[in-house]
């Protein structure tokens, strides 16, 4: 009795799991369909399957689009960014988990502060102080709002990781005469790998599909990110579902195939702390 | 001898500076972009300013128009509106999501990889994605209509009535999973044992989930929840990409408005004042969380 009672349960369980994940993909099935759909097959069938795989879409797109560009740009960006965020994050951290820090607990609260800082507070003067200094519309200039928006959570991930280290190499390495660089460099930085990748995929994730600094900072065409050139794209092609949904696909792929191998970071890194996707 | 006292007070010196070396970078990067802008705001939201010239102090002169703007309260009730939707229906779906998941057994993996995939999705694509689903001629609603429901045929984001919560459905789409990511984490610390000792004394699966489950869900629930309400408030990415705010002011939120003021108006000195209500509004629901944790112990 109550072994089918549980059967009859478990199987009940699927079926919700089911019907959820029917509601989580069916609209990304329908951004596949429809990139493969001509002008024509998408007026008379908008939300079923295609009838011919029509894959000239993305080539038009791509091209179109200048998607080579966007990707460059967006490459350069999210590099750069996690670079940035890894070599200073990672140091902070470092003297926050190991070193004897003047203000440690004021800095930790400072920084635990940042990260539920809304970014409408300093976005203003932040916008014309960049204008000013020449930024607004070049790479360098989202490149640094980017990283210093990271850095809370990463130096926080990163402390947390760099507490449950042993400290008998690092005590070796001074006996050694190692200076603290030297430490961080030779022997913390080899052994906290995973919890670097972990902050790279979160960071590439995030800048990848960051939409209101870029709005903001990146208008021509030649700096523009994939996420805001996407934006322009399908405004501009209002009309051609094809198109905008094969941009679409293109878009997303990066990060989507990122996420599929490297599924334990993204788990880690959004479980680790209190940030939103 | 002296030289040994100073040898030393080198030594002390350096070992006081380095630390500060290696936080020093992060310190200053956070200080161009968030402190001192931020700091900044507070200044400008005082003042006349378009941006581009000098600042002209004006008092409270941008708050006293704040509080007679009627758009400001539109778009405040739709922010707390936007806070109810989020705290309500995504948090059940992420909770309920993660329990059937952690049961799942060896498909575990299978669901929570197909939940997360949304999330990952830029704002930009599945806000357009769901102007399409949402389309009037070619969406959803035609399509329902068709078969067999002739009122769903709705304008979803042309009409004022229904642009906010088709809107929140859209982007709940792509949020829910990533609670049902985080639940699932907190779940799987819980240890088995007590599932275990609770099956012993015959307790069934409701009483498990209401003693073992919640309780030890609770901190990472009632944090999630606090978060939910400060980023309602922050809400802007979709809402600008899938109606810019309208129709009328139909979903306009604070921050769409902020934009609109700051960037396409140049009333950056408003647009500033409405910085620090947002940021006020977000501090209060943080500082109510930590006195109500201190005091209760409990959340």
């Amino acid at each position: 009795m109550s072994a089918r009672k549980s059967k009859y349960s478990s199987l009940s369980n699927y079926v919700i799991l089911i019907i959820l994940a029917s509601f989580s993909f069916a609209p990304l099935f329908l951004l596949f369909f429809n990139s493969l759909k001509s002008s024509m097959e998408l007026g008379l069938n908008p939300l079923g399957v295609p009838i011919t795989a029509n894959f000239g879409n993305y080539l038009e797109a791509w091209r179109l689009g200048d998607y080579a560009t966007a990707m460059r740009n967006s490459l350069l960006v999210s590099g750069t960014t996690i670079v940035g965020v890894l070599f200073i994050a990672g140091m902070g951290a470092y003297a926050l988990a190991r070193l004897k820090l003047l203000g440690k607990n004021i800095l930790m609260i400072y920084f635990l502060m940042n990260m539920a800082l809304p970014s409408q507070l300093f976005v203003v003067p932040l916008f014309f102080l960049w204008h000013r200094l020449g930024l607004v519309n070049t790479l360098p200039g989202v490149i640094l709002v980017y990283s210093s928006l990271h850095l809370p959570f990463s130096i926080f991930l990163i402390r947390s990781y760099l507490v449950g280290l042993p400290k008998g190499f690092e005590d070796a390495a001074r006996i050694d005469g190692a200076s603290e660089w030297q430490v961080y460099y030779k022997v913390i930085v080899p052994l906290s790998w995973p919890v670097f990748l972990t902050v790279a995929v979160i960071v590439a994730t995030w800048t990848w599909n960051e939409f209101f600094f870029a709005l903001l900072f990146l208008h021509s065409e030649s700096v523009q990110t994939v996420s805001i050139r996407y934006m322009r794209f399908s405004g501009r092609f209002l009309t051609d579902w094809g198109l905008t949904n094969a941009a679409g696909v293109i878009v997303s792929l990066p990060i989507v195939i990122l996420f599929l191998f490297l599924q334990r970071r993204f788990i880690e890194g959004i479980t680790g702390g209190g940030l939103k996707m | 001898m002296r030289t040994e006292e100073k040898r030393k007070r080198i030594v002390h010196f350096r070992k006081t500076l380095i630390p500060i070396l290696f936080i020093l970078p992060a310190l200053a990067l956070n200080i161009l972009v968030v402190l001192g802008p931020s700091l900044a705001n507070f200044y400008f939201a005082f003042t006349k300013w378009s941006g581009l010239g000098m600042p002209k102090f004006v008092g409270l002169a941008n708050f006293s128009r704040l509080i007679h703007d009627e758009i400001f309260y539109i778009a405040l009730s739709h922010n707390i509106r936007w806070t109810i939707i989020y705290v309500t229906i995504p948090i059940v779906m992420g909770f309920l999501g993660a329990l059937l998941v952690a049961r799942a057994g060896r498909c575990k993996v299978i669901f929570r990889t197909i939940f997360f995939v949304p999330v990952i999705i830029a704002p930009v694509v599945y806000g357009q994605l769901w102007k399409n689903i949402y389309h009037p001629h070619k969406g959803i609603g035609v399509w329902l209509a068709q078969h067999g429901l002739p009122w769903a045929n709705l304008k979803f984001l042309g009409d004022t009535r229904f642009s906010l919560y088709s809107i929140a459905f859209a982007d709940n789409w792509h949020w829910w999973g990533f609670l049902v990511v985080v639940f699932l984490a907190a779940m799987q610390q819980i240890d088995p044992a007590f599932y275990e000792s609770a099956r012993v004394e015959g307790a069934n699966r409701w009483q498990e989930f209401w003693y073992i489950t919640l309780p030890l869900v609770k901190p990472t629930l009632t944090f999630m929840l606090l978060m939910t309400v400060v980023w309602s408030f922050l809400a802007f990415d979709i809402i600008y990409i899938m109606t810019g705010g309208g129709p009328g002011y139909s979903s306009e939120v604070l921050g769409t408005y902020l934009y609109k003021r700051a960037f396409t108006t140049f009333e950056a000195g408003y647009g500033a004042s409405i910085g620090v209500m947002i940021a006020a509004f977000c501090s209060i629901f943080i500082f109510t969380f930590i006195f109500l944790r201190k005091k209760g112990g409990e959340i």
